[in-house]
Formats: structure tokens, C-alpha cells, sequence
């Protein structure tokens, strides 16, 4: 059935409400799996298992004063937590989340609407995603720019050599997976697996670099240089307060669903239906245990120098990443 | 969870060991070998498990750590110096102290201040005794020259208070008269050591 308009309206607000809303619950869930890691209880007074943890947190956030500081160059300050929350959500945008569904009838004005899976399904979904991501590492780079604070400018520079890093090993080792489905977009991605294996099997190597791309894409801990407190006290983020950190906040676990969910859609199967599981519990679990992975993987290893990821990135992962691109073409061919 | 392991601090006595963490590598070939074994070697999935290992057990067997402060408190060692209690003698339920001075004389910070005089039976009294614990280190030397035992550091350590006063006066830091039967023996700095009875002397008097 054809997208309608308000379809994709309708598509485009439940993804805003539902990962903003998750977004926040992620911090919440981030420091609870943290805190069974680290044998603590974690967040534990406001509320039920301290759950409305985040509505305080939220209320903080919001009546804390907004600081500028003196040198700092003031537009670009202001713009930089706006740029990295707004690509989060517009990469969101080219992502299939749940299955296509169509509104029941019998709900009054918007009865029968069909909602598709994908809010723009653009034939280069994968390439969309991916850039509209990249882009967002201009809010950390401007931002630490902005600041005249030695802390920012030091987490801008850590900024462009993870972005220069990572960037081309998503992209080289999600190369192979996109030539053996022979399309860009994520819904061919998703039919493709419902018919064949997992790319996770098929795919290894690919699925292993391109989780380690997308662990240094999100700045999560193996890789979170930009700001890592005990390095750089707070590093792009250093002169923030209010609800400018907290955009980079929401940017940041939007960034994680995304990448989350692009695993999930890519190497895992996404939304067709699993033995008895319905296809939009399928993913959900799916994209929890990516989430839960990274996690898991902050709470057990340490993090690298900024010159060890150039290392790891440009010597190991991209020759790895090109011999697998080389040999899936080979294999193609024959 | 006893007192005996942080008592213990004769170092070396305990199973530690060293690790053997071999040559660091300085030729390429052999860093290379280096990160191609440790890719292999699993070591971090090693860690994953250790981690995990951890929230299963805090989650399902209760392995946990965090004490709730308020609602929970840790026992303190008996040596802890925190506010001041003054003893009473236990069969007459009279104050210990006998007024000698000697806290007063021996406080470095000089917070120790007391007045005495003779009651009717020519008794020495404490008139007036305060702590100033604005100025106390807890030290622990007064506790440790009381004769007595009258003066010794009790286990009150949240001292957080609106008034200095709350604390400082004689009768605050005094035993309650109803409470006698729930007074302590002090275990800790000056008190009579457990096996004090094996080591006392005949006074040698021959000379």
C-alpha cells in the first residue's frame, strides 16, 4: 500500500515521542545495569527502583541556569547541542522501527491511515543514516571549538581524529553486506533476511567492524574519547550545563538507538517474524540486546588512547574491512 | 563480616602474588604476534563474563555492596575515635571522673576545658567540664591518660548538628543514668588490653 502523507506525519511524531521518551529511560537503564555491574544498587529514591529518576532528572535539566561563557562564540555555542540531537533524529528518520502497520478503522479522523515502516523510505536508506550521523559529530566539533575552554578544544581535536578513524570502516565494512543485498535501502535489507540467513552469520567479519564502528560512532566507552572525564574533565561538553548538555545527551542515546536498530535491521534479521515471536517483538529484542551490548561493554572494558584507535582503525580494521570487501566480491562473481 | 582482616596490618602476610606479565615487545614482528594473540586469546570476552557473572549475582543472589546510610549503618571498629562519652561506675552509678585534670593538661588542641572543687564530704567534683569540638582532632590522648577510664571515645560520628553545644557538655556526653545497664566497656585506645591480667608483675621491691 502507498505512504500516504499523513501516514508518514503520523510515523515521524511516534518516532520523535517514542525514542525521546526512550532516550531518557536509556540513562536510566544505562546507570541501573552499570550499578548491577559494579555490585550497587544504582538510582534507588525517587520512586518505585528510583523509575522517575528521570523526571527529576529531566526537571533539573531544564530550570538549571543556561551559562554562556565570556569568549565563547555565542551562535555557535547555542547551535552545536541543536545540531547533534537534530541529525540523531533526522538519521531516525530513514530507519525502519517497527513493522508497517495500518490504523484501525474504527479510531475516529485518522481510521484506516497506513503507517509505513520507514518514515522516508529513500532508496539510499543505509548512506542516509550513515552521513546524517556523521554530520552529528559537528555538534561535538563546533561545540568544543566554541567554548575557549583548553578542555573543549582538546575534545573538538579528539572529535575529528575519532570521526576521521571510524568512519571509514562503517563504511568499508558495511560495503559487503550492501553487495550481497544489492541495495542501499534498509526495507530491502529487512526482505532480504526474511528469506536468506542472518548476515551475522554469513557476514562475520563485517558484523564485528561495522559494531566497533558504531561503538566509536556513538562515543561509547572503548572509544569515548571527546569525553572521557578522567582525561579531559568533560571534553566537548566541559562549559555545558542545563538543557544544552542535555540535547547532547538525547543526541547521544538517540545515536545509540540508531545504531542499535541498524544492527539489528542489517545483521540480525529486523523485523520478520522470529519462531513464535511477532515481528515487532522480534526487533525490539533485538535492539535491546545491541543496547544492553554496549552497556555490558562500558561496565567490563577499559578505553583506548586516541592514538590507539587511529591505530587500531586506519592499520587493523581497514585492511580487514577491504580483504572483506574483496573476498565477498570474489565470492559473488563465482 | 569480622573486624580481624583490618586488623591485620602486618603486609606480606597475606596471599598476594605476582603477575607475570612477560617482555614488552620491541621489534614489530613480535608486537604483531602480540596483538594477534591477545585478539585471539578471548581475554575480552573474559571480562564481559566477569562482568556479567557480577549482575547476575547482585540481581539474583543479593550480592550487593551498596549500604542504604541512613536506614543502614556499618559497625565501626572499637578503636574509632568519634564524640567523647564519660563512663559511670557501674555499682554506685557515680561519674569515674575524679577530677584530676589530666585530659585537660595533655589535649593538644586545648578544646578541654573543667572547673573541680570539694563537695561537702571533701570529694574532689566536676563542676564544669565542656569540649570544644571545634577545635578537637580527636586524637584520642585523653581517653588514652585517663586513669579512670572515666573519658573515652564513644561511637556517636555523625556529628552534624545546629549547635556545637549539642555535644559539648558534660552531661551530654555522660552515660544516662537509666541507661546504666546498657553501658559499655571501652575497647579501644587506653583501654586494659584483653590478656592484661598474663602480663602483670610482681612490683619488684628486692631493690
Amino acid at each position: 500500500m502507498e505512504a500516504t502523507t499523513l501516514g508518514i506525519v503520523i510515523k515521524a511524531i511516534i518516532i520523535l515521542a517514542v525514542i525521546s521518551a526512550v532516550a531518557g529511560f536509556g540513562t536510566y537503564l544505562e546507570r541501573k545495569v552499570l550499578a548491577f555491574m559494579q555490585r550497587r544498587l544504582g538510582p534507588m529514591h525517587v520512586g518505585p527502583y528510583g523509575l522517575m529518576q528521570i523526571l527529576a532528572d529531566g526537571i533539573k535539566l531544564f530550570t538549571k541556569e543556561d551559562i554562556i561563557p565570556q569568549n565563547a562564540n555565542k551562535l555557535i555555542f547555542a547551535l552545536a547541542p541543536a545540531i547533534t540531537a537534530a541529525t540523531a533524529f533526522i538519521a531516525l528518520s530513514a530507519v525502519p522501527v517497527f513493522p508497517d502497520f495500518t490504523i484501525p478503522s474504527w479510531i475516529p479522523l485518522l481510521g484506516g491511515t497506513f503507517v509505513p515502516s520507514v518514515a522516508a523510505d529513500i532508496n539510499i536508506g543505509i548512506l542516509f543514516v550513515l552521513g546524517m550521523m556523521a554530520a552529528g559529530l559537528y555538534g561535538p566539533l563546533l561545540a568544543g571549538m566554541a567554548q575557549a575552554n583548553k578542555w573543549g578544544i582538546i575534545g573538538a581535536a579528539r572529535t575529528a581524529i575519532q570521526f576521521l578513524s571510524y568512519e571509514v570502516v562503517t563504511g568499508l565494512s558495511i560495503l559487503a553486506p550492501i553487495m550481497i543485498v544489492g541495495s542501499l535501502s534498509l526495507v530491502d535489507f529487512n526482505n532480504y533476511s526474511s528469506e536468506h540467513a542472518w548476515l551475522m552469520f554469513t557476514q562475520p567479519v563485517a558484523f564485528v567492524l561495522f559494531l566497533i564502528g558504531g561503538f566509536a560512532e556513538t562515543n561509547r566507552t572503548p572509544f569515548d574519547l571527546l569525553e572521557h572525564e578522567a582525561e579531559v574533565v568533560s571534553g566537548y561538553a566541559t562549559e555545558y550545563s542545563g538543557m544544552r548538555w542535555g540535547m547532547f545527551f538525547i543526541g547521544e542515546y538517540a545515536n545509540m538507538i540508531t545504531v542499535s536498530v541498524l544492527t539489528a535491521v542489517v545483521f540480525m534479521g529486523g523485523y520478520n517474524d522470529m519462531w513464535f515471536l511477532p515481528g515487532w517483538l522480534a526487533i525490539l529484542l533485538k535492539i535491546a540486546f545491541v543496547f544492553f551490548l554496549m552497556l555490558w561493554v562500558r561496565a567490563s572494558w577499559p578505553h583506548v588512547r586516541p592514538d590507539q584507535l587511529m591505530w587500531l582503525c586506519w592499520k587493523v580494521l581497514m585492511p580487514i574491512a577491504v580483504i572483506n570487501v574483496v573476498i565477498t566480491g570474489i565470492v559473488i562473481m563465482v | 563480616m569480622g573486624l580481624e582482616q583490618f586488623k591485620n596490618r602486618n603486609i606480606g602476610t597475606q596471599t598476594y602474588r605476582m603477575l607475570d606479565l612477560g617482555q614488552t615487545p620491541t621489534r614489530g614482528s613480535d608486537k604483531f604476534k602480540q596483538v594477534v594473540k591477545r585478539t585471539f586469546k578471548g581475554e575480552l570476552f573474559v571480562g564481559l563474563w566477569v562482568t556479567l557473572r557480577a549482575m547476575i549475582n547482585s540481581l539474583f543472589r543479593g550480592e550487593l555492596h551498596t549500604v542504604k546510610y541512613p536506614l543502614e549503618k556499618l559497625p565501626i571498629s572499637p578503636r574509632y575515635r568519634a564524640i567523647h562519652d564519660m563512663l559511670r561506675l557501674l555499682e554506685s552509678g557515680h561519674y569515674r571522673c575524679i577530677g584530676c585534670g589530666l585530659c585537660e593538661k595533655i589535649c593538644i588542641a586545648n578544646c578541654i576545658s573543667m572547673n573541680t572543687r570539694y563537695d561537702e564530704n571533701q570529694r574532689k567534683e566536676v563542676s564544669e567540664y565542656t569540649i570544644n569540638f571545634g577545635r578537637c582532632i580527636f586524637c584520642g590522648y585523653c581517653a588514652e591518660v585517663c586513669p579512670e577510664l572515666a573519658i573515652v571515645h564513644g561511637s556517636r560520628y555523625e556529628n552534624a548538628s545546629e549547635q556545637r553545644a549539642s555535644f559539648s557538655l558534660f552531661e551530654d556526653m555522660l552515660t544516662p543514668i537509666d541507661k546504666l545497664s546498657l553501658q559499655e566497656e571501652y575497647d579501644g585506645f587506653g583501654a586494659v588490653t584483653p590478656y592484661a591480667d598474663d602480663h602483670i608483675k610482681k612490683t619488684p621491691l628486692a631493690y
